[in-house]
């Protein structure tokens, strides 16, 4: 414990100014129809994966894309690649390609 | 930033504020923290404007820190209020003016909820009967003592010895305002300008010569919450959002910060020393804070009073910078004395904060 | 047989026009001094992208009809029923007509964005509406206040909609198509901006307009935030800062706009409202003028003889607008053939 019995908390805010859409960036260039999602859930809600831990493919792709990079980043490993979102998405998402995209920025970076 | 768009909604938020004849309602922290402030708005009333004001010992605490902490009930608080409406109404007032915003926020909610629930009223009537043997009318004029200095905003400039700005260059004073939540949010009609662009300290500060600054977060709570501070673990939550102020202010390099509320004026001043504790941080220049005044006191040295006299000597962040900055003259030595004039030490220095 | 018409926006023009082919006098009363409406603000329609100036132009044309008389600059100042199933309308000129049947077709009026107070229009420089954008695509010019090239656009859905504290709980049913349209056009005039819309849900509910959407994310890069804007503030360089929610990740968002677009809602217009005054008309709770029936009455009101189309009633597109005046025309056809046949035999 501190002096002071508490630490000044940091904000959870998104700060989209100060984020590095870097990752964002590649994602759209890689695989361009993550861009068509809706935020439906229909992949979440089908996941092999989300339905065991907290890994939520539709907010990954969101954070990914707000430039919650270090976030998305964690939860990324937790996908099974199954590959049940896909034929799920109204949209035509190549989910698995934008997971693979993610997986492959992420490698690049460390 | 369009001032014509500010003045159509201004136009909007115009309360009807008494002219005389005040019942005055001190504020518990203000009167610990600030103590020059009530004392110099009572003054500056009485002996300034030439207004009738009541300040009755016997008027307590609304107990409004320990409603908004939930270990005071909803009855009790209304049952305390109405006593101080009983107080009003025995010493022959109408016009209700407390000193603090949480109070005012507490005596217009409760206003409010009579209106909507007179059942309610009854109640809080019966139980002051009980207790007190009191019995009491609601005040014909609620307003904040911020609202009476703005009402009177112009007599004050007309005596004024000083104007808010640089005696050296003459460039007017640059004042971030903050009108404190519990002022506006919850009633934004009964706030002078309203709850988003509020006007009751800013047309102070244009009124006195000075600059009102608007910066991006304005608005936002200084993180006082109460509970938010009451409880240590909870601390880091509070200072943050006067962190997250000053961040956004310190661009426009204020010359000073003018609070409304009790609570406010406390935190935005004190942090400022815990920030630059536990992170090295100043707001100010050259490693000064950002001195923080109440309105009062505002209003003081505009009308030339001594700072001392006053109490700036108790706020955590310098004042000096200002007065010099105003052309305010002082004698450093009498800084820490007593009415006596006798030396009460001074106190220890803060690691990075400097002070005078 | 006659049949005065109140408002010569699309309604007004495509009702008069029909009216007119099915033998019926008309006349058609407009305030402004010229015929369009709400229409003369805009550049380009959804979803075709046709240039607004062509359709005001074909449904003007249609009022050269020797069955139509046209007045401009006249304002309908007193309607009432008369005796013998008779209405009087009092002209600003002073003259009085006297007709079988009204059609109300005084349409709505613009949200006046400066009541979201903490939005900073009218204070904030780089805040815009929905209209001053199309009036910015008319002269090809999309500058900040400062004539810098905007680096990243937001576009803020529902304002004056949906909105309990501005007392409009409907929804305006346009915005979101607009939105879309226009960030559209922005994109081809800065192709390098950033362009954010900022939605509660996404209304797509006109042809053409899921694809419109669709297109917007895929070729054009618009990026969609679900959340709506809670405050705007300005800072030192006139930047908007803006706080929302996106509510898919579950986090308060903030960021720095270079030019901000109000997509304004729609509301009753005076002009609805003094005619529902004047005639006893109902009126639903956000003051639009309510239909005899939803279904099969839409065009009628609660007083016989007086009738509705276009957004006098409720917040429509264009394509709603001119089938509601045709399918107006035609219950006023038929009601006025049962109705004033004493007057042709």
């Amino acid at each position: 414990m501190n002096f002071w019995g508490y630490s000044i908390s940091e904000a959870r805010v998104v700060n989209y100014d100060k984020n590095d859409k870097a990752f964002a960036a590649y994602l759209a260039q890689k695989a361009p129809s993550s861009k068509l999602c809706i935020g439906c859930g229909g992949c979440t809600a089908t996941c092999t994966a989300g339905n065991l831990t907290e890994f939520n493919i539709r907010k990954l792709q969101m954070l990914v894309k707000r430039g919650e990079n270090e976030e998305a980043r964690k939860s990324l490993y937790k996908c099974m690649l199954c590959g049940k979102c896909l034929l799920v998405c109204p949209r035509g998402v190549d989910t698995r390609k934008m997971i693979l995209a993610m997986s492959e920025y992420i490698h690049r970076q460390s | 930033m369009d001032l014509l768009g500010k003045q159509q909604i201004w136009k909007e938020y115009q309360k009807e504020i008494a002219d005389d004849n005040f019942f005055y309602a001190r504020s518990c922290i203000r009167q610990t923290f600030f103590p020059g402030s009530e004392w110099a708005y009572l003054d500056i009333l009485r002996n300034k404007l030439h207004k009738n004001v009541v300040d009755d010992p016997r008027h307590t605490t609304c107990t409004g820190i320990g409603y908004h902490s939930d270990v005071v009930p909803v009855e009790t608080i209304m049952t305390v209020v109405a006593r101080h409406f009983a107080l009003m109404t025995e010493a022959g007032y109408e016009n209700l003016t407390p000193s603090c915003i949480t109070s005012f926020g507490i005596y217009t909610e409760i206003l409010d909820t009579w209106e909507h629930h007179p059942e309610i009223e009854e109640k809080i009537r019966e139980f002051l009967w009980k207790a007190t043997q009191r019995e009491f009318k609601k005040p014909r004029n609620l307003a904040h003592t911020s609202d009476i200095i703005y009402k009177f905003r112009n007599e004050i400039a007309a005596q004024a010895v000083r104007l808010l700005k640089d005696v050296h260059t003459g460039r007017p004073l640059r004042g971030v305002d903050h009108i404190g939540c519990h002022y506006a949010k919850m009633f934004p009609s009964k706030g002078i300008g309203g709850a988003e662009f509020p006007a009751v300290l800013s047309g102070m500060i244009e009124a006195w010569g000075g600059e009102p600054v608007d910066y991006p977060e304005r608005r936002h709570c200084c993180g006082f919450g109460f509970r938010n501070y009451l409880v240590m673990a909870n601390r880091g939550f509070s200072v943050a959002n006067s962190k997250k102020k000053f961040e956004s202010m310190q661009p426009y390099e204020p010359d000073f910060i003018v609070a409304n509320c009790p609570g406010c004026a406390m935190f935005l001043d004190k942090w400022q020393y815990t920030i630059s504790e536990m992170e090295g941080t100043t707001y100010g220049k050259d490693g000064y804070g950002i001195p923080v005044l109440t309105y009062e006191e505002m209003a003081a040295l505009v009308l030339g009073y001594d700072p001392w006299e006053i109490g700036l000597q108790m706020h955590q962040v310098s004042v000096e910078p200002l007065l010099d900055k105003m052309g305010v003259s002082y004698d450093p030595d009498k800084k820490y004395c007593n009415s006596r004039g006798e030396s009460l030490g001074k106190p220890q220095c803060p690691t990075y904060l400097k002070v005078k | 047989m006659n049949v005065a018409i109140i408002g010569a926006g699309p309604a007004g023009c495509e009702a008069a026009f029909r009216l007119a082919e099915e033998g019926i006098q008309v006349d058609l009363i407009e305030k402004e001094n010229v015929t369009g409406g709400n229409l003369n603000n805009w550049y380009q329609l959804f979803p075709d992208r046709k240039y607004a100036g062509e359709l005001n132009a074909i449904l003007r044309n249609q009022l050269n009809h020797p069955q139509i008389r046209l007045h401009l600059n006249t304002e309908a100042v007193r309607m009432e029923r008369k005796g013998k199933g008779k209405f009087a309308v009092q002209l600003s000129d002073h003259s009085l007509l006297e007709c079988d049947a009204l059609l109300v077709t005084t349409g709505f009026k613009l949200f006046d964005a400066q009541r979201k107070e903490e939005y900073g229009y009218g204070i904030y420089d780089n805040v815009i509406t929905s209209v001053e954008l199309e009036n910015k695509f008319m002269n090809q010019q999309l500058t900040t206040s400062t004539g810098g090239v905007p680096q990243r656009i937001g576009f803020i859905h529902c304002v004056g909609s949906r909105d309990e504290k501005i007392c409009n709980y409907h929804c305006s049913k346009l915005c979101c198509i607009t939105a879309v349209k226009q960030a559209i056009e922005v994109r081809e005039m800065l192709p390098e901006a950033e362009i954010l819309c900022f939605y509660m849900d996404m209304r797509m509910f006109g042809p053409g307009y899921e694809e419109m959407y669709r297109e917007a994310q895929e070729k054009y890069n618009i990026k969609f935030v679900r959340g709506r804007l809670s405050e705007a503030s300005e800072n030192q360089n006139k930047q908007i800062i803006i706080k929302a929610e996106d509510t898919l990740i579950g986090k308060p968002l903030r960021m720095t706009l270079d030019l901000m677009v109000l997509m304004v809602g729609m509301e009753a217009s005076e002009g609805s409202k003094k005619a529902a005054t004047q005639l006893q008309l109902k009126q639903a709770p956000n003051g639009f003028i309510q239909p005899a029936d939803p279904h099969y009455g839409n065009n009628r009101t609660n007083e016989e003889g007086i009738f509705i189309a276009g957004c006098s009633s409720a917040p429509m597109n264009l394509t709603d607008t001119l089938a509601d005046a045709r399918s107006a025309a035609t219950a006023l056809t038929q009601w006025l053939k049962h109705n004033c046949k004493h007057e042709n035999e």
